[in-house]
Formats: structure tokens, C-alpha cells, sequence
């Protein structure tokens, strides 16, 4: 018994530095993968507010156009890659394990691997608009020829930290996969798993699937630019319109990436606080499971302007609709969820209900988007910027601050601040809506997107928009501060921190301990 | 917040009157296609909004009487069958009824047959080049809002931003097809108020059309990301009565012959340094400033500088060269369709002397056409 309780001790973490750099444990690396992203939230949003106060009045006040687009571009590309994406792949290797019943992830070397490639990938980023000519210019989208013949040296910096993320997420989604498939507590059925388990496991099939796509693009890039392949120069018999082709059939489903596990947060945040079982299960992972697949057939609607035969365009812009039945059915049965239901409104629940709300609205802009003859008017304006902010801020950035909120005191053991929780939800709310809504007006008024400096009549909204911009950049600082106190101190939380809570995770102790269900859990 | 809600209120009670050509929406535009355009935007607009005023009333009826403080008790149905097809089933008919008039509307904007008047658009970095097919008549279009507007030193002007040195000109009630292409990366020719939005792809050639209601002038800009000075690539169209047009085309024929000649008399002139100096410093204040900047240091790893570029200093037959012909794979153009003899010779004469290069080389007209002429043999 002693040498049982002994040998237990071992597992315990390693002290200092060594525990973070060796470990293989899925509740750090899903706590670094977290900080991590948080990091890179606030970077990203740092060059946001450089856009925004470069754009808060008409002229060229504080950068050059060069540097404004540098900023444009990296802050879409750390946003995307840096922001969002660990943020629910750090969710993932904390709950997953916990809501299934696995004592870990099933892969945890690479586990350790996939995370800690990740700060390289970044500071390679970074440094590159430290250097001679600045760092990729060219969108985050790198449409080529602009990111082949005509960008700067610093091109190659920029490929290979793309391909480092790449590494890093398929190794994360196979790891996914594998935990999910093989790991699962006995009992623990498909149709019983938890939807953010189902919405992750899908989302790591589309990973897979798109993330080489993405690898090939920026390889043909890097082949065109250094090593005199034509793959996308036009003058040598290349194509500049496939390369579009192939980087928007990574693009799409990489939308869903950052939103499917956003639809898993919800569904489970939605019935604890409205103390009823999740309306329409099954109907929910087939609603998943079909996003997921149209999300390879409708690519070419980000390309309508790009000269495409009459069929073509047809074709993408009915199967872009069609995306829009299984993401009403999800919403639908949020809103059948709470009816009827016993409703509190703790700060998780509120930012899931602003998340059902605001990914809505970027819902409808994205369906009148996806109308071909409309689309030529709002292609490639502040209407665009307006609507992928919608899904992508007030969507997917949302249901991570609701996941964090409604399992932080899993994490930590502390209950957080749940006034400074509210402030921040409030604050984020009124301000994020003053940044983005107006969007919709300068880019229905002409306001092309990606410019430094514009005509007059778009002067009002856009200072409108800079001033929303700072405040919601600030209120974020509300969030450092109650995650960083609640990490250190805060009231002691109870194993079950929600009363309408269900789930495996509930069941052990808060803060969890530092290996759960050794022994598998029965589920009934 | 009451100013917003006004404005939906508006838009779903009088679509038609709702802010035509205002500050928040879409414009209605001079052609029958962008007024569709309109229609079908206002009409999917609408039936977003009734949709979403449906669903959040639900929503926020729930949220006010189902909650755990008013001493709501939780029912306990989680699922219905027929409730699922049911709401699968609505919106499938609503979007079929968006698609048809989406259908009918693309397909009358794809048909680019039986045009009266084709104009070949080519885009560069930062410029239009617009040529008018079977009338021997091209030249370049580029922004015209001067450097100390946009540097914030002078007062901005009405049209900041959307005004160029020659626009587009265009006959009202005649079908005007446009072939767009690219030299170098790809741009996006937009005006709003045709519904006209096209990339210009380098290698390939696409087509669009319009049929202007009303003559006036039309104002949009580049809406692809094409490198530095994307934000400052506008488009202006003037359409005109047919008559004014074909007599706009016949002065424009007129004024490509006169400056034919004027070039030729220029052979044998020799210029004075102080004169090609200034017309030099005008033609880099437009022509060559975006990249290599006002002070002749370029951007550091992306455009060279001038001052002291072993170019500018250096073999004066190498420094017109590439002014002329411009260096492939980069963005350095041709600029011999581009400027006339003169300004070329101005232009290399001022950057030999300017920015501490002082070479003292003066560069002749007939120097440049010397040149030309050498290539050509």
C-alpha cells in the first residue's frame, strides 16, 4: 500500500521550468496551449488598435502604407493561427480527456510537441517585420502574385512559420482523434459523448483534411518565389486564380475549424444554465457533420469577383446557402433549449447567449453574402470585414470566453470574480458592437477593405469604429485581470461548480487533480 | 442605439425610399442592374431581419419568463422529430425563393454579347491604363489628390481620394463591354454604381458590362489588395450623351496626333537643364514617389532608393533603360507607354541631379527617342 502511494507521488509535476518544457501531462499543455493563446490575443489585438488608430480619421497619420498592411496581415494571420485556434485546442486537451473518461490525451509526447513548436512559429513571424523591407505585407490570404514576384525577401520567414502552425495542428487534431476513438470510459458511447467532444472530433477530420492544402499552397509560394517554379505566374504558364482556388479549399473549412468546437461550447454551456437537457442531440452532431462537409464545396464563393464560368458561380452560391439549414437547426434548438427551461444568468451564460445572438447576425450577413450578384457589391469591403468579425469575434472569441468562464474553476479551484466577470461581459458587449456594426454601413457605402486611408463620407462611422475599437481592446484587460486572480486566489470551488452542470468533468474535484480517472469511470 | 433602431424600422417598413445613396446602405445606381442589385439585397435583407425578430422574440420571451429567479421550473422534452424537419424544411423553401430571383439577376449580369463600345482595362501598380478597342485610343488613369492632402498639410478636397488626373468616359444608353487584365498583381475594377466589380488578373481577361441610365460621374476604387498603394487606385467614369461622347473621342484622336508631333519637334531641340529639372520633379512626384518616396530613399528591402543607386549615378544608357522598359518580376514598370519623350528625359535628368546624385547629366528628348530607336534595330 505504501509503495502503491509512493509510486503515485512520481506522478506528480516536475518543479519550476522543467514541468512546463517536459511535460506530457494534457492539463498543463492545455493550460500552456491557453496562456499561449491568450498572449497572442493581446498581441493580435495590439495591431488591430495600430489599424484602428491609423484609421481613425481620413489622411496618413501614424504609419506608412507599407507597415499599415503588414499590420493588417499579421494581425489576421496571429488572430487565426495564434489566437483562435490554440485557444480550442488548449480546450481541447483539458476537457476532452476529462468529459470522456481517459486518464490523458492517447498521444502525449507529441502532445508536448505540438504545443512547444508553436512559440518558434510565432517569433519567426514576428521578427520578420523587424527586418529590412518588414514582415508579409500581402494579406493574410496571400494572393499570389503579390506574394510571390512582387513581395520582399522576408516571404520565406513568413512560409516557414506557416508550415510550423500546420505541423502543430495536425498533430494536435490527429492526437484528437485518437484520444477520442480509443479512450473513451466504458459505456461511454457515440451517441452519448458530449457535444464539444463531437464538435472537436469533426473539426479535427476537417483539420487533417485542409491543413496539408494550406502547407502546399505556402511550398508552391515559397518554390515560385525562391527556386523559379511558375506555378502561379501567369507569364511563365502559371495560374494566379488557382492559387485562390487552392488556398480557399483550405480557407472554408478552416472557418469551421474556428467555429464548430464554438457550437460545442454552447451546447454545453446552454442547457446547465438552462437546467434542461440539450434539445435535439442527434440533430445537432448530423447539423455538425453536414456543415463540415458542404464546408468542401462552397470555396469559390470568397471568388465570385474572380471571373468564374456562369455554372460555377451558380453552383457555389446555391451550396454556400445550403449551409445555412444545419446552422439555423443549431441555433433553433439553442432557443428550444432555453424555452421552457429554468434560466440563470451566470457569466458564461451571457456570453453564450450574445455568441447565439451576434454569430446570427454574422449568420444572416454571410447568407446575403453568399448571393452572387449581391456579393459583387460587398466583395472585398468593410461589409466583409463586418461579417467575419461577427462569426469570428463576437462567434468563436466569445465561446471562448464563455469556456473560460464556465470552467476556469475547474481549472484554478477558485471561483473567479464574478463582478469583474460581469463588467467585462458588459463592456465587451457594448464596445465590440460599437467596433464592428457600423462596419456594415461604410462597406454597404463603398469602403473597400484593407486601404490606410479613405474618402471623406466614411469619416464618421470610421472613428466611430476606432473608438469601439480601443474599448474593446481595454476591456479585454478586464479578462487578464480575473483570470490572473482567480488563478492565484479566489473563493474555493466545489467539485460540481455549476448546479445544472452534467458531465464526467464535474465529478472529480476542483481544482482537478493533476491525473483524473486513472481508472475508468462506468457510464451508465 | 435609437438611431439604429429607427433605421431597421425604416428599411423594413419603405424599402424603396430607405436611404437611397446614403451614408448606410447599398446605392440603388444608374443602371437596371444595380437598381436589381439593390432590390435583391434590400429583399434578402428583410427577410433576414424577419427571421431574426422571430427567433431572438422567442428567445428573449424565454429568457424573461423562463428564468430560475421568477421560479421557472425546467420542462424536461428534449427532443421532437417533426419538430427538426420542420424547421430544416422552412428555411429550405426560403432560400429557394432567395435563389430564383439571385439566378435570374446573374444570369442578365453575365451576358456580356452585343456590345456597342469595348474598353480594355488594364490594371498595374497603382494605375489604370484604359483602352477604347477599334479607336486607336488608350492612356493612363491615376489618382489625382495631391501628396500634401493626403500627408494631412493641405485641406482635403470633395472628392479625396476618388479623383483622377483623366477618367474613364463612357457613352450613356450604349452597352459598354469591359475586358479586364492585369500586368502585374491582381486588382478589382469597382464602380458601385454599375453593380461593376471585376478582378483584373494578370495573364487571363475577364469581362463585365454596363448600360448607364444617367450621365454624370461615377466614382469607386480598387477593391484587391494590390500592394502599398492599394488605397489609393480610384476609378472615376464620366458618362456622356452618345454625341458628347463622339465628340470627346474624336478630340481625344486629335490631341494623340498632336502630341505625336510635338515629340517629333522635340528631336531637334535641345532643352535647358533648369527646365527639365521641374518637368522631371513633377513627373517623380506622380509617377515614381509611391515607391521610391519624396526623399529618393525607397522602403528598405522592398523599393530601392535612387539617391546614390549605382543606377542613377552610374552609365546614363542603363539608367534610361530601366525607365523604359522597366525591370521584370518586379514592380519596377515600362514606363515608355507611359510618358511622353520628354518627360522621360526629364525624369532621369532630375533623378541624376536630384537628391545629392549630382551628376550634372543633362538627358535630351532626342536621347531617349535615340535610344528607342537603337532597340528597335
Amino acid at each position: 500500500m505504501s509503495t502503491a502511494a509512493a509510486t503515485h507521488e512520481h506522478h506528480g509535476p516536475a518543479t519550476g521550468i522543467k514541468r512546463w518544457l517536459f511535460t506530457t501531462n494534457h492539463k498543463d499543455i492545455g493550460t500552456l496551449y491557453l496562456l499561449f493563446s491568450l498572449l497572442m490575443f493581446l498581441t493580435g489585438g495590439a495591431m488591430a488598435m495600430v489599424i484602428r488608430a491609423e484609421l481613425f480619421q481620413p489622411g496618413l497619420q501614424l504609419v506608412d502604407p507599407h507597415f499599415f498592411n503588414q499590420m493588417t496581415t499579421v494581425h489576421g494571420l496571429i488572430m487565426v493561427f495564434g489566437a483562435v485556434m490554440p485557444a480550442f485546442t488548449g480546450l481541447a486537451n483539458w476537457m476532452i480527456p476529462m468529459m470522456i473518461g481517459a486518464p490523458d490525451m492517447a498521444l502525449p509526447r507529441m502532445n508536448n510537441w505540438s504545443f512547444w513548436i508553436l512559440p518558434f512559429a510565432f517569433a519567426i513571424l514576428l521578427m520578420s517585420l523587424f527586418m529590412d523591407g518588414g514582415g508579409p505585407a500581402f494579406g493574410w490570404t496571400f494572393y499570389a502574385p503579390l506574394s510571390t514576384t512582387y513581395s520582399n525577401d522576408n516571404t520565406a520567414l513568413f512560409v516557414f512559420a506557416i508550415h510550423i502552425m500546420g505541423a502543430s495542428s495536425i498533430m494536435g487534431a490527429i492526437n484528437v482523434i485518437v484520444t477520442i476513438v480509443n479512450l473513451r470510459a466504458p459505456g461511454m458511447k457515440w451517441m452519448k459523448l458530449p457535444l464539444f467532444v463531437w464538435t472537436w472530433l469533426i473539426t479535427a477530420f476537417l483539420l487533417i483534411a485542409v491543413m496539408p492544402v494550406l502547407a502546399g499552397a505556402v511550398t508552391m509560394v515559397l518554390t515560385d518565389k525562391y527556386f523559379g517554379t511558375d506555378f502561379f505566374n501567369a507569364a511563365g504558364g502559371g495560374d494566379p486564380v488557382m492559387f485562390q482556388h487552392i488556398f480557399w479549399f483550405f480557407g472554408h473549412p478552416e472557418v469551421y475549424i474556428m467555429i464548430l468546437p464554438a457550437f460545442g461550447i454552447i451546447s454545453t454551456i446552454v442547457p446547465t444554465f438552462s437546467r434542461k437537457k440539450l434539445f435535439g442531440y442527434s440533430s445537432m452532431v448530423y447539423a455538425t457533420a453536414s456543415i463540415a462537409l458542404l464546408s468542401f464545396v462552397v470555396w469559390a464563393h470568397h471568388m465570385f469577383t474572380t471571373g468564374m464560368p456562369l455554372a460555377g458561380e451558380l453552383f457555389f452560391m446555391y451550396s454556400t446557402m445550403l449551409i445555412s439549414v444545419p446552422t439555423g437547426v443549431k441555433v433553433f434548438n439553442w432557443v428550444a433549449t432555453m424555452w421552457r427551461g429554468s434560466i440563470s444568468f451566470e457569466a458564461p451564460m451571457m456570453f453564450a447567449i450574445a455568441f447565439i445572438v451576434l454569430f446570427t447576425l454574422g449568420g444572416f450577413s454571410g447568407l446575403m453574402l453568399a448571393i452572387t450578384p449581391v456579393d459583387f457589391q460587398y466583395h472585398d469591403t468593410y461589409f466583409v470585414v463586418a461579417h467575419f468579425h461577427y462569426v469570428l469575434v463576437t462567434g468563436a472569441v466569445f465561446s471562448i470566453m464563455a469556456a473560460a468562464y464556465y470552467w476556469l474553476p475547474k481549472w484554478t479551484g477558485h471561483m473567479y470574480s464574478t463582478t469583474l466577470a460581469k463588467w467585462h461581459f458588459w463592456m465587451s458587449l457594448i464596445s465590440v458592437n460599437v467596433l464592428f456594426f457600423p462596419m456594415h454601413f461604410v462597406g454597404l457605402a463603398g469602403m473597400p477593405r484593407r486601404i490606410p486611408d479613405y474618402a471623406l463620407q466614411f469619416a464618421d462611422f470610421n472613428a466611430i469604429i476606432s473608438i469601439g475599437g480601443f474599448a474593446f481592446g481595454l476591456s479585454q484587460l478586464l479578462f487578464v485581470a480575473v483570470v490572473f486572480k482567480c488563478i492565484k486566489a479566489g473563493e474555493k470551488a466545489p467539485a460540481k461548480v455549476w448546479d445544472g452542470a452534467e458531465g464526467l468533468e464535474w465529478q472529480v474535484a476542483s481544482p482537478a487533480p493533476y491525473h483524473t480517472f486513472e481508472t475508468p469511470p462506468e457510464v451508465k | 442605439m435609437k438611431q439604429l433602431c429607427s433605421l431597421m424600422l425604416l428599411c423594413l417598413f419603405v424599402p424603396q425610399l430607405a436611404f437611397a445613396n446614403s451614408k448606410y446602405n447599398l446605392r440603388p445606381g444608374v443602371t437596371d442592374i444595380s437598381e436589381n442589385v439593390y432590390q435583391l439585397h434590400m429583399t434578402i435583407f428583410i427577410i433576414c431581419c424577419v427571421i431574426g425578430v422571430i427567433v431572438f422574440s422567442v428567445m428573449f420571451w424565454a429568457l424573461l419568463r423562463h428564468r430560475k429567479s421568477k421560479g421557472a421550473t425546467a420542462a424536461t422534452f428534449h427532443e421532437s422529430t417533426k419538430v427538426e424537419i420542420l424547421w430544416t424544411a422552412i428555411p429550405f423553401l426560403i432560400l429557394i425563393g432567395m435563389a430564383v430571383p439571385a439566378t435570374k439577376t446573374l444570369i442578365a449580369m453575365e451576358d456580356t454579347s452585343k456590345a456597342d463600345v469595348t474598353i480594355k482595362i488594364t490594371g498595374s501598380q497603382w494605375k489604370w491604363h484604359y483602352e477604347y478597342m477599334g479607336h486607336d485610343l488608350g492612356f493612363y488613369s491615376l489618382l489625382a489628390t495631391p501628396q500634401g492632402q493626403i500627408k494631412n498639410a493641405e485641406a482635403k478636397g470633395e472628392n479625396y481620394l476618388l479623383e483622377v488626373d483623366k477618367p474613364l468616359v463612357i457613352p450613356t444608353g450604349k452597352k459598354v463591354r469591359f475586358l479586364m487584365t492585369s500586368d502585374d498583381v491582381i486588382h478589382s475594377w469597382w464602380v458601385p454604381d454599375f453593380a461593376v466589380k471585376k478582378d483584373a488578373n494578370p495573364g487571363f481577361i475577364n469581362e463585365a458590362w454596363t448600360k448607364v441610365n444617367e450621365a454624370g460621374i461615377y466614382r469607386g476604387q480598387c477593391a484587391e489588395l494590390c500592394g502599398q498603394d492599394h488605397g489609393f487606385m480610384p476609378v472615376v467614369v464620366e458618362a456622356k450623351s452618345p454625341e458628347e461622347f463622339d465628340t470627346w473621342l474624336a478630340e481625344q484622336k486629335q490631341a494623340m496626333l498632336d502630341q505625336a508631333d510635338a515629340d517629333a519637334a522635340l528631336l531637334d531641340q535641345t532643352l535647358s537643364h533648369e527646365e527639365l529639372m521641374s518637368t522631371g520633379e513633377q513627373v517623380y512626384m506622380t509617377r515614381c514617389v509611391a515607391c521610391h518616396q519624396p526623399t529618393g530613399l525607397g522602403v528598405p528591402g522592398v523599393f530601392p532608393a535612387i539617391k546614390g543607386s549605382p543606377i542613377a549615378t552610374g552609365e546614363i544608357k542603363d539608367h534610361i533603360d530601366i525607365v523604359v522598359h522597366g525591370k521584370p518580376g518586379t514592380a519596377m514598370q515600362a514606363f515608355v507607354s507611359q510618358l511622353t519623350i520628354k518627360e522621360l528625359a526629364s525624369v532621369v535628368t532630375y533623378q541624376r541631379n536630384a537628391f545629392g546624385n549630382d551628376t550634372g547629366d543633362t538627358v535630351q528628348p532626342s536621347a531617349i527617342q535615340a535610344f528607342i530607336d537603337g532597340e528597335e534595330q
